[in-house]
């Protein structure tokens, strides 16, 4: 089991002429992805890779019965991509562009309301279920199957996090990347309650960064409401104050959206946070053993 | 992006937005010409740099005649300001402002964020102008009043006037407050600004309400739909190398450490400082290469690490995803031949065709010293740095 996608999941790809569009199409499908076509406005009747491309998300979802999409568009046309998606009623939208203006987002969020879709990103990685369903531009074969959750802000940080629990022989039931924006599809809490619902996840890895204050959020609502343990990396612990780190949302500004306050938050509701990125997997380990957990979540076999 | 108060200013005025009459200068004489078109009593000479603070570190000056105006220009022109946002090393004072003064009768603040809680555009306002509002919120937030808006249908008059009463505008001078902050509103949006300010906004003897001051910061993806915001860019405003990484499309901020950092995404760049700190050592900057780390684009990041002195060692942290290895270690390889590398260098490579990259960075005959992790990694760099 796992959360957002699975074997079932039928992908279309928004942009699938562009470059990213088409390598990443390519990649999915050897990943095993159920790919059945994509969009690209004028180029609609072709085919591509042995799929069907439309001129627009609707006509797409008529002929293919898809029910998510993953949009590799400029950031330019990122957040009309997003509506066509939205308003064709896809159950799932997960935009990898980076670098999507914010007030674009802004009224693509507004767009949404009362919509049955969900957005994923923008500026992420994308949404894995390991041995299912590759959505985005993650390395698919550092993945492996099992029981624990990654929700995370960060892209490399998310392999650097599977990667280390691939190694130590546990896998995975989900990574979802958020993405780095300041206004997003899908926050913590979402990812967070999924995780709980969802019977095969045992324990999540959350990792964040700097800016803004979706971590305490999110904090908060694990105290209150997370029956599973929740373990946790924070990014930007030297970054200083008024830049922008990379990410349009990695930013302190005004005293606000500092890693140390987020820690602090973190672990007085109960969130053991790594003290560096390089044992991220190791607390999941120790909070795992202190549930009696870990047997269960050993789904590798490490050589 | 940031632009200077009197760009703002200009861009404000387009959207009914009332500043005071002025005029920027760039040497003494332009001053006293900007000075004398007013035909005011009062002139204020006010230094033009992207920080705040420039008041009380003494880069406003209140000219009686068009001789003082002359007297502070030529002071200030030249002189490096230091503020508290500036850092030790102040900025030096390259424009003025040369403005009409103005009969304050009360200073109030008017702002405009983007909200990520709501994903709304907020207004707020304050009765606490002049003052930092940092400040303000920290001790006496209920001061700070805000509206937030909904992106459909933009800031409703209502909306303003609620403001506007709430903050204790004069009752006679509401409408004028509701047309400012509706002028800035419309601004904000049209020009996708990320954050602005206006601290303070005044109401005069003469009944008007005026922006004194202007701070307009915009979202640096959307520069491409607005080529009048670009062209307000002032590079002398902005760190040298931080202008030459986003000619090469690499994300580069300068740091006070020892150690330079190369590393592939945001995320895992700002852990690699977090590391570096943690094993006791100090980056030097922070450099995310992005996804295509072409050889190119890694020579020019060296180059850029290395143009900083203070730099006594380089960290190469890379999670090659879809990004193969071999191919990474191809361009660092090539990039240390170009530059000759001559400061230690330590790579951490891991992901796809890891072990093909490893023997390439083995048999370069480069001085490179491998580590198994990122934690190896930073260890190594901090003892090589001592």
């Amino acid at each position: 089991m796992s959360i957002l996608v699975n074997k079932n999941t039928k992908v279309i790809t928004q942009g699938i002429t562009g470059n990213q569009g088409l390598f990443h199409t390519q990649q999915a499908i050897e990943y095993g992805t159920q790919m059945v076509g994509g969009t690209s406005p004028g180029k609609g009747g072709t085919e591509i890779e042995g799929l069907p491309v439309f001129d627009t998300v609707r006509e797409a979802v008529r002929e293919t019965g898809a029910n998510a999409s993953v949009i590799y568009v400029p950031p330019a046309f990122a957040a009309d991509s997003i509506m066509e998606a939205v308003d064709a009623e896809l159950d799932l939208v997960v935009c990898i562009t980076e670098g999507i203006p914010v007030i674009d987002m802004i009224n693509v969020k507004r767009y949404m309301e009362g919509s049955k879709t969900r957005l994923i990103g923008p500026n992420c990685p994308g949404v894995i279920s390991p041995g299912e369903c590759k959505i985005g531009i993650m390395p698919g074969y550092i993945h492996t199957p099992g029981k624990v959750g990654i929700v995370s802000r960060s892209g490399t940080l998310t392999y650097e996090a599977v990667h280390q629990l691939t190694t130590n022989g546990i896998g995975q039931s989900s990574a979802v990347g958020i993405g780095g924006d300041p206004v997003n599809g899908t926050n913590f809490i979402d990812v967070l309650r999924l995780f709980n619902e969802d019977p095969d996840t045992e324990a999540v890895i959350m990792i964040g960064e700097i800016g803004g204050t979706a971590e305490e959020e999110a904090a908060e609502w694990v105290k209150a409401n997370m029956k599973k343990p929740v373990v946790g990396f924070i990014g930007g612990q030297t970054a200083p104050p008024g830049k922008r780190m990379g990410h349009a949302g990695a930013i302190i500004s005004g005293g606000k959206g500092t890693a140390a306050e987020k820690i602090r938050t973190m672990e007085s509701c109960g969130i053991p946070v790594a003290k560096t990125p390089a044992v991220m997997g190791e607390t999941l380990i120790e909070a795992l053993k202190q549930r009696n957990l870990l047997d269960l979540c050993k789904t590798v076999n490490v050589k | 992006m940031n632009i200077h108060e009197y760009q703002g200013k200009e861009i404000l005025k387009q959207y009914g937005v009332a500043v005071p009459n002025g005029e920027v200068a760039f040497t003494v004489e332009e001053a006293v010409e900007a000075a004398k078109k007013l035909n005011s009593t009062v002139y204020v000479v006010k230094a033009q740099i992207h920080a705040g603070g420039r008041g009380k570190a003494g880069g406003v000056k209140i000219a009686k005649n068009l001789d003082e105006v002359r007297d502070y220009a030529n002071e200030l022109f030249g002189k490096v300001l230091v503020t508290h946002q500036t850092g030790p090393e102040g900025k030096e004072i390259k424009r003025l402002l040369i403005e009409e003064g103005c009969d304050i009768k009360k200073e109030y603040y008017v702002g405009l964020v983007v909200d990520r809680n709501t994903n709304r555009i907020v207004m707020m306002a304050s009765e606490e102008g002049g003052t930092e509002i940092e400040e303000v919120a920290e001790k006496t937030p209920e001061k700070i009043i805000k509206e937030v808006i909904d992106p459909a249908v933009g800031l409703l008059p209502f909306q303003a006037r609620s403001l506007a009463y709430a903050i204790n505008i004069p009752k006679p001078l509401v409408n004028k407050a509701v047309k400012f902050m509706m002028g800035l509103y419309q601004a904000f949006v049209d020009k996708d600004c990320s954050i602005a300010e206006i601290n303070p906004l005044v109401v005069t003897g003469d009944g008007n309400v005026m922006a004194l001051d202007a701070k307009l910061n915009f979202d640096s993806n959307a520069l491409y739909r607005h080529h009048d915001v670009l062209v307000m860019r002032d590079l002398d405003e902005e760190d040298p190398k931080e202008i030459e990484a986003s000619n090469f499309d690499l994300n580069y901020i300068a740091l006070d450490g020892n150690i330079g950092c190369m590393v592939n995404g945001a995320g895992l760049a700002m852990a690699t400082m977090d590391i570096i700190k943690h094993y006791g050592g100090d980056p030097a900057n922070f450099l995310d290469v992005g996804g295509g780390a072409t050889t190119e684009k890694v020579t020019a990041a060296f180059k850029l690490i290395l143009s900083d002195e203070n730099v006594k060692g380089i960290f190469v942290n890379i999670f090659g995803g879809i990004m193969k290895c071999d191919v990474i270690a191809q361009g660092i390889v090539a990039a240390a031949k170009e530059v000759q590398l001559d400061r230690p260098l330590v790579v951490r490579l891991e992901g796809t065709n890891v072990e093909l990259g490893k023997k390439l960075l083995n048999e370069s005959g480069l001085q490179i010293t491998a580590a198994s992790s990122m934690a190896d990694g930073a260890e190594k760099i901090v003892a090589l740095v001592g």
